[in-house]
């Protein structure tokens, strides 16, 4: 007979906010994939989503609120994965000489590890477009939104999405990173979707293979989707020239800044 | 030795129902905790005593060799249980159930035992369905039944083909509910070694842990065995490996009386013995029986082809085949009773005409109803029974005939009690397999698992209550483990180990352990006759002594050792083995599953001989080098007449 | 065949176990695969030796007392099998064949092969039964049950508790035993009264024993001798957080 521990979480309700917060980043993926893929449309179609997004209604505390939701979610998720693995790494103190397998499939048996690998890509992906310092700040996307002034409002901050994005893709390293994130994204989706339904108890031997076959197709689904960005990027060629337009611009824009600089410092030096 | 079986007064139908209202003395609520009562055996007698004495109030401690309650052997049985519920419209009734269990036992049973039995064979049902036991149902939500040999009604009821199983579960559930609360203090991996005797009540037992080998003295106020039956003595049989008689034979050396031993039980479709290196056989339902034909080849050349292999069963033609039991028993066929088929297939293979390698066989042929009715019903009717023999023997028997052979399946015999299931030894209840009372000289399918739950449910609960009021409140708790008694009786034990590990012979026990069950199955088993069963008591103890003198138990005393465990067990199936034939040798009658060859119609049917064998033969320990004593209960029937069984 | 047997020995639950290497001669292919195990222990008494410790009884596949791991998988490599079923035909000569105790926290080892499994029984005795005093019930067939709620509360009480399901999932979850339970009970009319106690009670117990989490591996399934499915794992998902809202709400139960 074992000691009986003393249980902080029941390891059902563990499974119910692993399975929560799971559907919550499901559906975020899903949303966040269809943002991207207005990537395939004009610039400004992006660009204007992302500054919509911005500017929700509310905000800045609406969208804080999101993200903070999001975090929650995230963090729920990393949370219930570590006491997870933790206690039943404990359950199982002595392995086997090798065990064998049945049922439990590769994306089943890894989801510590795609999820941490994925965990380490988000972190690396809000630095890069999010905070903006990671590897560079593409400070020069920033710029006046046109728009805006033509229809009489004031002029706001705006970002050029579809140049970084074209910019921070241009990056073979960082594609290759994405790439194989997304990759795991969808491994982890094939197991996290089904076992979602599972959880939560609704799924019996019928919708099984039925599940099984959604989750795998979902996992695709994002997979393709989020991928085919930094591939059409990378083989393609895919706003490129508009990236090298924009280039020209910005190389006009701070030569000139330059020179006005230049024009004041002069002006400076001289009125003294 | 007094054997009043203490049967109430009244018609047969009422004396349960007086006895339980005028005779049984009851304990206040209050009181009962006071009482401890010790229940031996976790199954579906000793589980279902154990969780119903624990809800009224008593403090019980329950023990079982096994690794949980939930593991004993009432697990295993398949068909279903009787009840005399009438739920088919057939016509049924208690007293039907009753008087085919009385025929079923050949005459052989306690008349009033067997009518209690079916009397409450229904609160039975009630009390599983009630405990959530998934009997099989009509599609309209009712209870389904199914029929059974010896019976010409519809009333066993089923879940699958595990009945057992899920009975067994149930009573475990009330059990583990009773251990929950606190009431039942359960004691797994224990083992019964001796039981204690203070001014010759029952009053507790020495155990030993068979984990880390701890000898315990337990002191209670009543012991009730509920420890199975002995078909183990044959080495090869349908029960668990653990199964044994040491319990109910400690009794037995602490002078309860053992009745008739000599009834065993041989199930005629099992799977044939493989060689030497098989350890158990495996019981195949009797339902196959209605779609299979029982054939031996007709020569025995030709059985010694099939076994080289030189021929298959398939390729011998129609003529060639002896369906033995449809040539000999026209009218009932393939389903003649089990002891019948049991017998007839050892005859076909003691004339040589048996198949498998060992050619103790005989082919159970599914062809004809494949033809008849296709491959598919077959499959629905016994897909599950084909893959199991298909795993455990490797043929396929769409294709090729199934071999079956008789195995001991089950042990009428037991410990002698009176209507209060008490032995003669005040204090000590025996319930279930263990005792003898209801099956006689045979058990009908589907009627162990009733009565075990009979015994423990219904019985036992009342009668154990009245003896502990018998006994009075100021005898409650009044025996303490540290009366000379136990320190006796746990010298023994101690004593008895040190010599089993102190030995280190040649042997292993379960060497001996096979050696005893040839000469117990080539003596004493399907068909017995004088000659032999004197040559076996003459074995037997030579075999003994070669024990004593050469067996080795390897590994530690205090700690988990099965082969010590198997030691003190062959130990004691050593001098049974002697008293089951010295029973047999006594009962120069055939009835039921004994069948001496001297006494048989010139057609090969068991004679009974009424006039002088209506007794139950209950044996008394005399001492280690002394003869047992024989007593008799004589069997006196109020309501039913001797007939001659036929199944012509 | 000859075979190569490496076996996990080990003294008692405080010393530290290892694997030992033995050959085996001449073992019939008809043999099962604890008739093997007999034959290797007869071997060793010959040789003086300890024989192998492992829990075996009705050798049927019914009383759930056998418990290996057999070149890592629970039960050997037949599906729907017990190890008692296994026979050696499922072996080729020369094979070599790694048998292990089952492992878990919860199951420690007692000796060489043996697992204390007594957890288990916790979990029943917290909650795996219906209250149903003896004598007093109804007649059996005043509580109807349709076929199909009959058969699958059937289905889910097949299970024989020998914790195979245990020892093939890499947490150590007992999920589907206690979900069979739970869910067998919970199934059949007379059990709907305690049905939120029940699986409350039983998840707590099945937790306080040390068992890990369930991750939907479905290698319990896999390996379960008698078939049980994950859709009582997911009954029992759902039968608890109904319980757990209701008592929120309301302590009545």
């Amino acid at each position: 007979m074992s000691a009986e521990k003393k249980v902080l979480l029941p390891s059902l309700v563990k499974k119910y906010l692993m399975a929560g917060s799971g559907l919550i980043l499901v559906l975020f993926v899903l949303g966040h994939m269809a943002g991207n893929l207005q990537f395939f449309g004009p610039p400004e179609m992006i660009n204007a989503y992302a500054y919509h997004l911005h500017h929700l209604p509310g905000a800045p505390v609406s969208l804080w609120a999101i993200r903070l939701f999001l975090l929650l979610c995230v963090g729920t998720h990393i949370a219930m994965a570590v006491l997870l693995v933790k206690e039943n790494q404990a359950a199982r103190p002595q392995k086997y000489a090798k065990q064998g397998f049945r049922k439990a499939d590769y994306a089943a048996r890894t989801m510590p590890m795609s999820g941490l690998i994925i965990l380490a890509f988000i972190i690396f992906h809000i630095l890069q477009y999010t905070v903006r310092n990671v590897p560079e700040n593409y400070n020069e996307t920033i710029g006046e939104a046109t728009f805006e002034q033509a229809h009489g409002l004031p002029p706001i901050e705006y970002f050029d999405v579809y140049a970084m994005m074209v910019k921070g893709f241009s990056n073979v390293g960082i594609s290759i990173f994405y790439l194989v994130a997304m990759a795991l994204l969808c491994m982890h989706l094939t197991h996290g979707v089904a076992s979602m339904f599972q959880s939560i108890g609704f799924r019996n031997e019928m919708w099984r293979k039925r599940l099984h076959t959604l989750a795998v197709a979902y996992g695709w689904f994002i997979f393709i989707g989020f991928a085919s960005i930094p591939v059409s990027v990378i083989a393609f060629g895919h706003g490129k020239a508009y990236l090298a337009e924009k280039e020209a611009e910005w190389a006009a824009q701070t030569q000139q800044a330059q020179t006005v600089q230049l024009a004041q410092a002069d002006n400076f030096k001289e009125g003294r | 030795m007094n054997l009043d079986a203490k049967i109430p007064e009244g018609p047969l139908a009422d004396k349960w129902k007086y006895h339980k209202g005028h005779n049984l003395k009851l304990v206040n609520p209050a009181n009962r905790r006071k009482y401890h009562v010790i229940v031996v055996g976790s199954g579906l007698a000793g589980g279902a005593a154990a969780a119903s004495l624990a809800e009224m109030g008593y403090q019980v401690s329950c023990f079982c060799y096994q690794d949980s309650p939930r593991r004993a052997h009432s697990i295993a049985a398949q068909g279903g249980i009787n009840a005399a519920k009438n739920y088919q419209n057939d016509g049924d009734s208690i007293y039907r159930l009753f008087y085919d269990t009385i025929k079923g036992g050949d005459y052989r049973s306690r008349e009033a035992n067997v009518y209690r039995l079916a009397e409450v064979s229904g609160n039975i049902i009630d009390q599983m369905v009630a405990q959530g036991v998934p009997f099989a149902r009509e599609y309209g939500g009712l209870l389904a039944n199914r029929s059974f040999g010896g019976a010409q009604v519809s009333r066993t009821f089923y879940a699958r083909g595990q009945t057992g199983q899920q009975l067994l579960l149930g009573a475990y559930q009330q059990l583990s509910r009773q251990i929950g609360l606190g009431q039942v203090k359960m004691y797994n991996r224990h083992e019964m070694l001796d039981l204690v005797l203070v001014d010759g009540h029952a009053k507790g037992i020495i155990t030993r842990n068979l984990v880390n080998g701890k000898i315990e003295r337990w002191a209670s106020d009543t012991v009730v065995l509920c420890t199975g039956g002995y078909g183990n003595v044959f080495f090869l049989s349908t029960n668990a490996q653990g199964c044994n008689v040491t319990a109910a034979y400690r009794a037995f050396k602490r002078g309860a009386g053992f009745a008739n031993p000599c009834y065993t039980q041989i199930h005629p479709t099992c799977i044939p013995v493989h060689g030497d290196q098989q350890s158990k056989l495996t019981l195949m339902s009797e339902s196959l029986r209605n779609d299979g034909r029982i054939w031996a080849p007709k020569t025995r050349e030709l059985a010694d082809k099939v076994r080289k292999g030189e021929i298959k069963p398939g390729d011998i033609a129609e003529d060639d085949r002896d369906y033995y039991l449809e040539r000999k028993y026209p009218s009932f066929g393939n389903l003649a009773p089990r002891d019948i088929s049991s017998r007839a297939a050892k005859e076909a293979c003691d004339d040589g005409r048996g198949v498998a390698s060992t050619g103790l066989g005989v082919f159970l042929d599914f062809r004809d109803a494949i033809n008849r009715l296709g491959e598919d019903v077959i499959r629905e009717r016994y897909g599950n029974l084909f893959d199991m023999y298909n795993r455990i023997t490797g043929d396929n028997p769409y294709q090729t005939p199934m071999m079956i052979f008789p195995a001991v399946h089950y042990t009428m015999g037991g410990l002698w009690v009176d209507y209060n299931l008490e032995s003669n030894i005040p204090g000590l209840f025996v319930g279930g397999e263990a005792n003898f009372s209801d099956h006689g000289a045979n058990r009908l399918g589907a009627s162990a698992l009733m009565q075990g739950l009979a015994d423990g449910y219904f019985v036992l609960p009342y009668t154990v209550g009245d003896y502990l009021a018998r006994c009075g409140i100021s005898s409650a708790g009044s025996i303490s483990s540290d009366h000379e008694a136990f320190e006796e009786a746990e010298n023994g034990v101690r004593e008895r180990i040190a010599k089993l590990m102190s030995i280190q012979g040649t042997e292993s026990p379960r060497s001996f352990h096979k050696r005893l069950g040839h000469i117990m199955w080539d003596y004493c088993g399907m068909a017995r006759d004088d000659a032999g069963l004197k040559k076996a008591i003459e074995l037997i103890p030579q075999l003994r002594e070669e024990f004593w003198q050469n067996v080795r138990v390897i590994g530690e005393e205090g700690e988990l050792n099965q082969e010590l465990e198997r030691a003190g067990r062959v130990a004691d199936f050593l001098e049974y083995g002697e008293l089951m034939c010295r029973d047999a040798l006594m009962r120069d009658e055939s009835c039921g599953g004994h069948f001496r060859s001297e006494h048989q119609t010139p057609d090969g049917e068991a004679e009974r001989n009424d006039d002088e064998f209506a007794f139950v033969g209950v044996w008394e320990h005399q001492g280690d080098d002394k003869e047992p004593k024989l007593h008799k209960e004589e069997l006196t029937y109020e309501e039913v007449k001797f007939t001659t069984r036929s199944y012509k | 065949m000859n075979l190569h047997l490496r076996v996990w020995r080990q003294k008692n639950v405080d010393t530290p176990g290892g694997y030992k290497n033995y050959e085996l001669k001449d073992v019939s292919e008809d043999s099962s695969f604890l008739e093997m195990l007999d034959i290797l222990n007869e071997q060793l008494v010959e040789q003086g030796e300890e024989p192998v410790a492992f829990d075996h009884d009705c050798r049927e596949g019914i009383c759930g007392m056998c418990s290996l791991v057999i070149n890592g998988m629970a039960h050997g490599p037949e599906t729907a099998t017990t190890v008692c079923q296994l026979h050696m035909r499922s072996y080729k000569d020369g094979d070599s064949i790694t048998i292990e105790p089952w492992r878990a926290k919860p199951f420690p080892v007692v000796k060489d092969l043996i697992v204390d499994r007594s957890a288990f029984d916790h979990i029943i005795q917290a909650g795996g039964f219906i209250t149903a005093r003896t004598g007093s019930p109804q007649d059996a067939n005043e509580i109807l049950i349709p076929k199909p709620t009959a058969d699958k509360a059937m289905d889910a009480a097949a299970c024989i508790g020998c914790g195979a399901c245990v020892a093939a999932c890499p947490n150590g979850s007992a999920m589907l035993f206690t979900s069979a339970k739970s869910s067998q009970l919970n199934l059949l009319p007379q059990g709907k009264g305690e049905k939120d106690k029940r699986v409350m009670a039983m998840v707590s117990a099945m937790d306080e024993q040390g068992f890990g989490n369930c991750t939907n591996y479905g290698e319990c399934q896999a390996v379960c001798p008698k078939e049980i499915t994950l859709d009582f794992i997911a009954k029992m998902n759902r039968d608890y957080a109904t319980a757990r809202v209701r008592n929120f709400f309301s302590k009545a139960i």
